[in-house]
């Protein structure tokens, strides 16, 4: 869902080698970072910018429980109550030859559910749109948005930022949510952002 | 926080070249963006003519009955299942190397996992369709699906490893399609980004599924990357071990065996390694991105056929030893001692073939020569591919063309045309996709090549001379513990 219109500094930098202290200045400064967009995963930004680890991976552990349960629970039930099959005299409840489909359903259940948990978290899905601060940061750069609050100074912000190593510094004002929306079209609030 | 920024200059680079980011974007996305090739649409276009034929084949057998296929009294699995164990097999390579290196933090995968686990994909389609149009009365095949329904409701059996095999199968093209896509989706984002026709950023932008790089997702898509490795790991080996259990729970004499799930997974992955190889070594010459794909990724692949191979050849003669010897069981002797290694019994020749195909020949690519050199592994991955294929003949076809009552012993079984048809209509399906998937899909993990780079790519290593030479409490200052 659309988040609410705001007021970014966005700097785009060229190497991780600088964007690291710069992130670090910037959070030494008090501002406050939105996001940063790059093309690939950096190892250590999410700890440079002080996010919390996620827990994805327990989401997953608990589908993975449920879906041994589901298994076990479900053939358990099939076999020993609502159809016994007589096989040969042996136990109706025959765990050994459940095992395949139990280790198959837990991993089944397991990466659906990780997967839908992933790009529920995320805002992922067919025809979603979002703001882009710049078409690069799929390509080579690292595009760091910064938040402004009324209080802030956006030239000393955009100064701040151009000293510490950004290649590009502009002022954007973008929606922060996510929207339905085709690629094709233009962006009709945001038109006269460099870039684009 | 560490970030390691060296990498010892005996490893070769895996990104050849003088690269950065954008290179490497305009190297492997360019060929999308570029008209498709004479080549290509020749290529494509027998791909969708055999597919086709294949089309046709089935329809006959749908029409007329499995009656259309020269199965016999006791060949009631011929060509079909072997087609289909072929195909499941081939599939490994890629999860293995999208998952279980991904786990050993093997580097090299980032330049082949993608077009691997595309090859995945489509071979576990093309797997699928044997066991189902096999069923014969094909609109019945949801009656494998436990469901409620008006018969008592009457379950399917879970005791059965047919059954086993439906959800393993199932699982499995299921998690690799989502392990692939969720891969693909910055890719795509990447691809739409820089898009300069309105038809492609609408594509691209759906496809994407509105992907901005976003570190906080990053953060979520390296865990569910991780995640999504550890579960297929643990899969993959057990996709194949169920295959293997379709024969090995029978009391059939060439069957009955604990051996088969590991000798049959070595085998999976020796043989998806020589299709990854057949598939890759025409990608990178007809996309030009040997920079990506290098004789370092070549020999890397070949030292695991060789390694898969050299499994697989123990398997064959701990299966010969125990089976036409130490079993002393007169039946289980018989298959191994007549119906297999008897050159001059009917299907003698195919158990030889198998054995030069799988187990002396891979032994060249001990030669660190023969294992670089692109003509040679181009060959030998046809080859293994051919012993495999009869690998898997010979043991669906050999344990059962004699069986207990000789008066029923089917001379010889060879295949009808629509048979064939069938198996050459999966090879246009297969083809099709993966014509399509090299077209309009980045073959090589864009994002994932560019994490490496800095480590692993030839201009960034050339400087790294510099380095080795600081003492060692310097280089870790400097170089390794990165303090952020």
């Amino acid at each position: 869902m659309a988040g609410g219109v705001k007021k970014f500094v966005v700097g785009s930098f060229d190497d991780e080698a600088v964007l690291f202290p710069a992130v670090k200045n910037v959070r030494k400064q008090g501002y406050k970072i939105h996001d940063v967009y790059t093309p690939f995963p950096v190892h250590g930004l999410d700890h440079a910018m002080g996010l919390r680890e996620t827990s994805l991976h327990t989401a997953g552990f608990i589908y993975a429980i449920t879906g041994t349960c589901t298994a076990l629970g479900f053939i358990t039930w099939i076999f020993t109550k609502d159809w016994p099959l007589n096989i040969g005299g042996k136990p109706y409840f025959a765990l050994p030859a459940w095992i395949p489909i139990t280790f198959e359903l837990t991993v089944l259940f397991s990466a659906v559910g990780m997967v839908l948990t992933f790009c529920y978290l995320c805002n992922l899905a067919p025809f979603v749109k979002k703001h882009h601060f710049h078409p690069r940061a799929t390509d080579d750069l690292f595009v760091m948005a910064i938040e402004c609050t009324d209080k802030t100074d956006d030239s000393a912000v955009q100064n701040f930022l151009q000293n510490a190593g950004a290649k590009e510094v502009n002022v954007q004002i973008a929606e922060t949510g996510w929207w339905i929306g085709r690629y094709d079209k233009e962006q009709k609030l945001y038109k006269d952002e460099q870039g684009y | 926080m560490s970030l390691l920024k060296y990498e010892s200059q005996q490893r070769e680079p895996l990104v050849d070249g003088d690269k950065n980011y954008h290179q490497i974007t305009e190297d492997i996305i360019g060929p999308i963006e570029a008209k498709p090739t004479r080549l290509w649409y020749i290529g494509f276009w027998i791909s969708v003519a055999l597919l086709l034929f294949g089309v046709y084949s089935v329809y006959r057998e749908v029409v007329y009955g499995v009656g259309q296929w020269n199965l016999n009294k006791t060949i009631g699995w011929g060509w079909d299942i072997t087609n289909f164990v072929w195909w499941v097999g081939i599939g490994h390579a890629g999860t293995l190397i999208s998952a279980i290196l991904l786990l050993f933090r093997q580097g090299w995968r980032t330049g082949v996992n993608r077009a691997a686990e595309a090859m995945t994909i489509f071979a576990v389609m093309c797997a699928g369709q044997f066991p189902i149009w096999h069923m014969g009365r094909v609109w019945m095949a949801f009656f494998v699906l436990p469901y409620p329904n008006t018969r008592g409701p009457l379950w399917v059996n879970f005791n059965s490893p047919l059954l086993w095999d439906v959800f393993a199968i199932s699982t499995y093209f299921t998690v690799s399609l989502l392990f692939w896509y969720s891969g693909l989706l910055p890719d795509f984002a990447t691809v739409r980004d820089r898009a300069k026709t309105k038809f492609r950023k609408m594509m691209y932008g759906v496809a994407a599924f509105g992907w901005t790089g976003s570190t906080k997702h990053w953060q979520r898509h390296e865990s569910l990357s991780l995640v999504l490795a550890g579960l297929s790991t643990p899969l993959v080996l057990s996709v194949h071990t169920i295959v293997s259990f379709d024969f090995a729970t029978s009391v059939i004499p060439g069957w009955h065996t604990t051996i088969f799930p590991p000798y049959f997974v070595a085998g999976a992955i020796f043989s998806g390694f020589a299709m990854v190889q057949t598939l890759l070594i025409v990608v990178r010459k007809v996309m030009n991105l040997q920079d990506y794909i290098t004789m370092g990724h070549i020999e890397a692949m070949n030292k695991v056929i060789v390694l898969t191979g050299s499994i697989v050849g123990c398997a064959y003669l701990t299966e010969l030893f125990i089976g036409a010897y130490y079993s002393q069981n007169i039946y289980e002797m018989y298959v191994f001692q007549e119906n297999r290694a008897n050159p001059f019994t009917p299907y003698g020749w195919s158990y030889w073939l198998m054995m030069f195909c799988n187990v002396v020949s891979p032994q060249l690519f001990w030669s660190r020569k023969l294992r670089r050199n692109i003509w040679v592994t181009f060959f030998m991955s046809i080859i293994v591919n051919i012993g495999m294929w009869y690998e898997r003949f010979v043991i669906i076809v050999t344990s059962v063309y004699r069986d207990f009552l000789p008066s029923s012993w089917s001379t010889y079984y060879s295949p009808s045309i629509w048979e064939i048809g069938f198996y050459l209509g999966t090879f246009g399906l297969f083809f099709t996709c993966f014509f399509l998937f090299a077209k309009y899909f980045p073959v090589i993990a864009v994002a994932e090549i560019k994490s490496i780079l800095k480590t692993s790519g030839e201009n960034y290593k050339a400087k790294m001379t510099d380095i080795e030479k600081k003492d060692a409490d310097r280089f870790y200052q400097e170089d390794v513990a990165h303090a952020h």
